[in-house]
């Protein structure tokens, strides 16, 4: 047993050194911006950047923003095909894939020709309709996380039954939504957020291509003319998408406890 | 005076699949009831309809005299305990017994006070705080029960509550169900699958079998006097005796060469015709007794060792008798084996 495990280390270190090698040497590199000696002056420089602030906070209140639109959206959907519609279930899955296979490209073509400023719903014909394009083209790629995030959530509670005993004791759907569902399964929609957050913050091509102040855009623009704040902007993303995470992991601890016992 | 709840002529299909066909039944206020049936029977259904969760295909439901049977359930104003698992688990113990009067708008502070009656009414007192995973099943059917109640429904719907419990708690947590029963005077629908549960505990039982009613009466009815055949071996241990009618005008019979006289047979029962009696192993003692006018003789083919009661199964020749004596602690219990003489009542020995 010895060697397996020998082994087993072995491709594990490999793999970790896989993914490490390049964060440090990213990181040496950041840190050589003052020459003969290591200084975070490329991190001074980032943050000292009114760009890195103004795009960083767009895209984080349009992150926050897909968020509630998503568990607005999501949250409901999941419930009634669980509740009502089970053999909804497969289609929904496989819609909820979709993001994941068709490329943000195509998705943000095709709403620059249905939404640009000659059409009928003329979303991009103002900064805030574009906004408003950008949220809901986030919500549809953050869609195969949320999904599966809330979906497992409720799969931890009995839905059917928590719904009836609050139902016959007066509640009508919206109360019983709100009241019982959403906190049984708030640890489930925090994690689809965190997800959700990670990927708005990070993106690039819709926001790109919509033409809005984002940082997935700001990082790619200072990237083709800098040196070493890249260096230093990739370790910042990096450590603001692991932070995310890593709240979903310290979250699972809040998860609701099942109370099943027969003494 | 009209029934409290009336059922008539209750239908419920799912697909081509009728699970409930044409159930009537009138209750009066107060009364505890059971649906009691064999898995599958249709009794949850019943209860469904009642609580408003499944749809009626035909058939009226009425609750003092008001018809509810296209009602939503958040209308209904009826309380019900589901088999387990249903707490809140985000809510505490004062929040999940609370939330039927919140839903109501009854303002805080006299939820509070509504909630610790509730809470002492369960013997739970000062466990508001507590989560459902922190209490055990019994405790947490406890203040399932406590949380249907607290609104004050019509009527307590009950679909078995006990059956996810270990045997000891079943027994007490029925014993205590039934004293608050009693002690609000709530008319109570319970079902369970159970024939001892739903014979200690109902005023009247509803007997159901693939989807009908088989009977309805009080427990001792039930257990007495059988409608139907299903019906005396779903309740209770029974014994089939085959038997070989002698001469139907004189009701004799031939019980493995015993000559018995039976209280009734069938109408068109013939000589040298073999029948089926039934007895209830409790009815046959051990020796003669008083009241008993059959004497048969047989020897022990097995003894099972009950504690109060000990069942012995005596074979007389081709039939074999189940019966119980009470374990006489100055006696040594019989050995298989040995020849015994047994005793027994003719009208007993029933056809169904
Ligand atoms: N939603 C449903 N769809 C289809 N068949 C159902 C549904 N609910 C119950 N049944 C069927 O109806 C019958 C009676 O079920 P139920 O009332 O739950 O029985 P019981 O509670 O007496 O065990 C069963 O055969 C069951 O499979
Ligand atoms: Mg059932």
């Amino acid at each position: 047993m010895k060697t397996n495990r020998f082994w087993s280390w072995l491709v594990f270190l490999l793999g970790a050194a896989y993914f490490i090698v390049p964060l440090i040497a990213t990181f040496e590199f950041s840190l050589r911006m003052r020459r003969g000696e290591y200084s975070f002056d490329a991190y001074a420089s980032v943050f000292a950047d009114p760009r890195f602030h103004a795009t960083f906070g767009y895209s984080a209140l349009i992150g926050l923003f897909t968020i509630v639109v998503g568990v607005l959206v999501i949250v409901p959907a999941v419930y009634f095909v669980r509740l009502r519609m089970p053999w909804l279930r497969p289609f929904v899955e496989f819609v909820t894939l979709l993001p994941l296979v068709i490329p943000a490209l195509v998705l943000v073509y095709g709403y620059i020709r249905l939404y640009n400023s000659s059409s009928i719903i003329p979303f991009t014909g103002s900064a805030l309709g574009t906004d408003i394009l950008l949220t809901g083209a986030y919500v549809t790629l953050a869609l195969p996380y949320m999904y599966r995030a809330v979906d497992t959530g409720m799969r931890t509670i009995d839905i059917g039954t928590l719904t009836e005993a609050a139902q016959i004791m007066g509640a009508n759907q919206v109360q019983i939504i709100w009241q019982i569902i959403l906190p049984n399964i708030l640890v489930a929609i925090l994690s689809g957020a965190f997800l959700t957050f990670a990927i708005v913050i990070g993106e690039f091509t819709i926001a790109s291509l919509l033409n809005r102040p984002a940082f997935g855009p700001y990082l790619v623009g200072i990237g083709t003319n800098r040196a070493y704040e890249p260096a230093a902007l990739a370790i910042i993303s990096f450590i603001i998408t692991w932070g995310a995470m890593g709240m979903i992991n310290v979250l699972g601890r809040f998860a609701p406890r099942t109370s099943a016992r027969t003494d | 005076m009209a029934a409290f709840l009336e059922v008539q002529n209750l239908t419920k299909s799912f697909g081509s699949n009728t699970v409930v066909k044409g159930v009537s039944f009138a209750f009066d206020k107060g009364e505890f009831i059971s649906l009691l049936g064999p898995s599958g029977c249709g009794k949850t259904t019943i209860l469904r309809m009642i609580a408003g969760f499944e749809s009626v295909t035909a058939g009226t439901i009425q609750v003092e005299g008001q018809d509810i049977t296209h009602l939503k359930p958040n209308q209904r104003q009826l309380g019900m305990v589901f088999q387990a698992y249903a707490l809140f688990p985000n809510l505490n113990v004062g929040d999940n017994i609370g939330f039927g009067l919140k839903i109501a708008g009854m303002p805080a502070e006299q939820r509070r006070a509504r909630v610790d009656e509730m809470l002492r009414l369960i013997g739970l007192p000062g466990y508001e705080k507590r989560y459902p995973y922190e209490m055990s099943g019994g405790q947490q059917q406890r203040v399932a029960l406590a949380r249907a109640i607290a609104p004050r429904p019509r009527m307590l719907l009950l679909d078995e509550p006990l059956s996810a419990l270990d045997a000891k708690i079943r027994v007490s947590l029925r014993e205590e169900i039934r004293a608050i029963q009693l002690d609000l005077g709530i008319t109570t629908v319970f079902v369970t699958h159970d024939q001892e549960e739903a014979l200690s505990i109902s005023d009247r039982v509803v007997v159901m079998h693939a989807g009908n009613i088989e009977q309805l009466g009080a427990p001792h009815e039930i257990y007495n006097k059988p409608a139907t055949r299903f019906v005396a071996t779903f309740v209770g241990q029974l014994n089939s005796i085959e038997a070989t009618i002698l001469d139907p005008a004189a009701r004799t019979v031939s019980i493995d060469g015993h000559i018995v006289t039976v209280p009734h047979l069938p109408a068109d029962a013939a000589a040298n015709v073999l029948t089926q009696l039934t007895l209830r192993p409790e009815v046959v003692a051990v020796g003669a007794s008083e009241g008993n006018d059959v004497t048969l003789t047989g020897t022990i083919a097995d003894v099972t060792f009950l504690g109060s009661v000990i069942r012995l199964r005596v074979s007389l020749g081709k039939n074999v008798i189940s019966l119980d004596t009470f374990n006489d602690q100055r006696t040594v219990p019989p050995v298989r084996g040995e020849p015994v003489t047994i005793s027994l009542a003719s009208k007993n020995l029933l056809i169904l």
